[in-house]
C-alpha cells in the first residue's frame, strides 16, 4: 500500500509503508517546461534536507531545479531516465521518476499535499 | 494574460490551435503549440513551418535619398543594393556597439526595412531623428508578418502562386497569394529555404489559414524558432549583440561591404565607424579581445546564456550568449565570445554550468547545413 503526495514545486512523492519514497515530476511540470532533454540526478548515498536542489530537468526551452521533498539520503537514481529524458514526458509518474530517498523525518509527509490539494494548486496557477 | 500585452492579427488564431502564449517584445506570442517545440522544430527542418512574426517592426523609408541617408546609420552598402534585393544590416552607436539588427529590400519606390520587435520604437525614433529630413520614415503599424520556413516551404506557397518558386535567396517582389497581395522576401531566421510574407493585418488570418491547410505546414511557435536559429547560427539582438558589442566582435564582418571598409568609395560615415575600422585591423592580427564563436559539446548537459567560460586552469575566457540543446544536431550548441586568439574551430574550452565545469569545443557555424535556394 503507497501513498501518493505532491510539492508546491511540482513533485510527486510515492511513499511506502517501509519508510521509503520515490520523487518524481508531475504532469503538470513537463507539460510546462516541454521536452525534456537532460537531467541531472544526485549521488546515491548523498543526504539533502528538504528544499534543497537535488537535481536538475532541462528542456529545449528552459532549465528548472529539482528539490528534494522532504530531509533524506538518496538511495537510487532512475539511470534509465538519464539515458532517456523524454520519459520525463511520456510517464511522469512511474517510468520517469527522478530518485528514491530514505526519510528521516517522515513527519515531514504530513505538510505535503494530497492530490486534491494539487489539483487545486495546478487550477488556480 | 496582462492587459497591456500587444496582440498580432493572429492572436485570436493561435489561441484557437491550442498555443501556449507567451509575453514577448510586449506582444502576447505563441512559444508552442500543442505538439511541442522539438517536433515544431524537426517539422520545420523536414517540411515547412508557419510563424507568425507580427511583433516586428516593419518600415518603410520613402524618397530618392532613403538608400544614402539610411547608410549614416549602418556600415551596410545600401545605395548599390539592386531592385527587389535583400540585404542584412546593422544600426551602430558612436562606440560602434549595435543598437539593432535589420534586414533591407529595395523596392521600386522605397526601401522595406524589418527591425526587431523589442527595439522597433527605438529604431523608429533613431531613423526619425537621424535621416528624417532626408527621407519619409513611415512604420507598417497595420501590417503583419508571416514566416513560412523549411525545405516544403516552396512547395506549399507555390500552390498559392507558383511565380514565388523564382525568387532566389534575399530577394523579393509583390505577389498576390491566392487573391491576397503581399510583398515577400526568399528569407528567414531558420536556416532553411522559405520565405517571409508581409500582409494587411486585415487579411493576415486569411492567408495563415491557407497556409496551414497545405499538406506540408503546421503552426511553429517562438520557442522552436530560438533553437532553430541557434542552430543556423544567426545572433539573436539582446543575447548574442547588443551595445557592448561590435558587428566586428559579433564575427559579423561579413555583413560590412568593401564599399563602406577603408579604402572604399564610401567609406566610414556611420556611427562608431573609426572603432569599427580598427577593429577590423585588429581581427585580421587576431589580436581582438572578443569574437563571437560557435561551441559544441559532446557530452548531453544544455550550456545556456550566462555560463562562463574559462580555460583548463579556471581563468576565465568569455561567456556563452545563447545555448540549448540543439534537436537537429542532437547535441548541446551555444553561441558565446572568447578572445579572437581562441577562436580557430576545434580549439577547446570549458563552460561553468551550476559550478561544475564541461568541455566544450570552438565549432564553425552553422551547426546544421543551410537550405538557402541561390538558383
Amino acid at each position: 500500500m503507497s501513498t501518493i503526495k505532491y510539492t508546491a514545486d511540482h513533485e510527486w512523492v510515492q511513499i511506502e509503508v517501509d519508510g521509503t519514497a520515490t520523487v518524481g515530476i508531475t504532469v503538470h511540470a513537463q507539460d510546462a517546461l516541454g521536452d525534456v532533454v537532460f537531467v541531472d540526478l544526485p549521488e546515491v548515498g548523498k543526504s539533502f534536507a528538504e528544499k534543497e536542489v537535488a537535481g536538475v530537468v532541462e528542456s529545449v526551452k528552459a532549465a528548472a531545479d529539482v528539490y528534494m521533498p522532504v530531509d533524506g539520503e538518496i538511495t537510487a537514481v532512475n539511470e534509465a531516465l538519464r539515458d532517456d529524458p523524454a520519459l520525463a514526458n511520456s510517464d511522469p509518474l512511474k517510468a520517469g521518476w527522478f530518485f528514491k530517498v530514505k526519510l528521516s523525518k517522515p513527519a515531514q509527509l504530513d505538510a505535503l499535499m494530497d492530490s486534491t490539494a494539487y489539483d487545486e494548486l495546478v487550477k488556480n496557477s | 494574460m496582462s492587459a497591456d500585452l500587444l496582440k498580432t492579427p493572429l492572436h485570436a488564431l493561435h489561441v484557437e490551435l491550442g498555443a501556449k502564449m507567451v509575453p514577448f517584445g510586449g506582444y502576447d506570442m505563441p512559444v508552442q503549440y500543442p505538439s511541442g517545440v522539438m517536433a515544431e522544430h524537426k517539422h520545420t527542418r523536414a517540411a515547412a513551418g508557419l510563424f507568425d512574426v507580427s511583433h516586428m517592426g516593419q518600415v518603410l523609408l520613402i524618397g530618392a535619398g532613403a538608400d544614402a541617408a539610411l547608410e549614416t546609420l549602418v556600415p551596410v552598402d545600401i545605395v548599390d543594393l539592386g531592385v527587389f534585393k535583400q540585404r542584412y544590416a546593422l544600426f551602430t552607436d558612436e562606440n560602434g556597439g549595435v543598437l539593432d539588427d535589420l534586414m533591407v529590400c529595395r523596392r521600386p519606390d522605397d526601401l522595406f526595412v524589418v527591425v526587431n520587435a523589442g527595439c522597433k520604437v527605438q529604431d523608429i525614433a533613431h531613423m526619425q531623428a537621424k535621416i528624417g529630413s532626408q527621407c519619409e520614415v513611415r512604420p507598417l503599424h497595420d501590417q503583419a508578418l508571416l514566416a513560412l520556413q523549411g525545405p516544403q516551404a516552396v512547395i506549399a506557397l507555390s500552390r498559392l502562386n507558383p511565380a514565388v518558386a523564382a525568387l532566389t535567396f534575399m530577394t523579393g517582389g509583390f505577389f498576390e497569394l491566392d487573391g491576397i497581395p503581399t510583398f515577400l522576401t526568399r528569407s528567414g531566421y531558420t536556416g532553411e529555404d522559405g520565405y517571409e510574407i508581409s500582409v494587411a493585418g486585415e487579411r493576415a488570418v486569411e492567408l495563415a489559414r491557407k497556409l496551414l491547410a497545405q499538406p506540408e505546414v503546421k503552426p511553429i511557435g517562438l520557442g522552436a524558432r530560438d533553437s532553430l536559429r541557434l542552430e543556423a547560427g544567426l545572433c539573436l539582438y539582446g543575447h548574442d549583440i547588443d551595445t557592448t558589442t561590435t558587428p566586428v566582435e559579433a564575427s559579423l564582418t561579413w555583413a560590412i561591404q568593401k564599399v563602406r571598409r577603408e579604402g572604399g568609395a564610401r567609406h566610414g560615415g556611420y556611427p562608431g565607424a573609426a572603432v569599427i575600422d580598427q577593429q577590423l585591423a585588429e581581427m585580421a592580427a587576431k589580436t581582438a579581445k572578443k569574437k563571437r564563436v560557435g561551441l559544441v559539446s559532446s557530452e548531453r548537459m544544455p550550456v545556456r546564456e550566462g555560463a562562463k567560460l574559462v580555460d583548463e586552469a579556471g581563468v576565465e575566457l568569455g561567456v556563452v550568449t545563447s545555448g540549448t540543446l540543439g534537436p537537429t544536431v542532437g547535441k548541446p550548441v551555444a553561441l558565446g565570445y572568447l578572445p579572437a586568439s581562441l577562436s580557430t574551430v576545434g580549439t577547446q574550452v570549458y563552460a561553468i554550468v551550476r559550478d561544475k565545469r564541461t568541455p566544450m569545443t570552438v565549432a564553425s557555424t552553422p551547426f546544421t547545413p543551410n537550405g538557402y535556394f541561390r538558383g
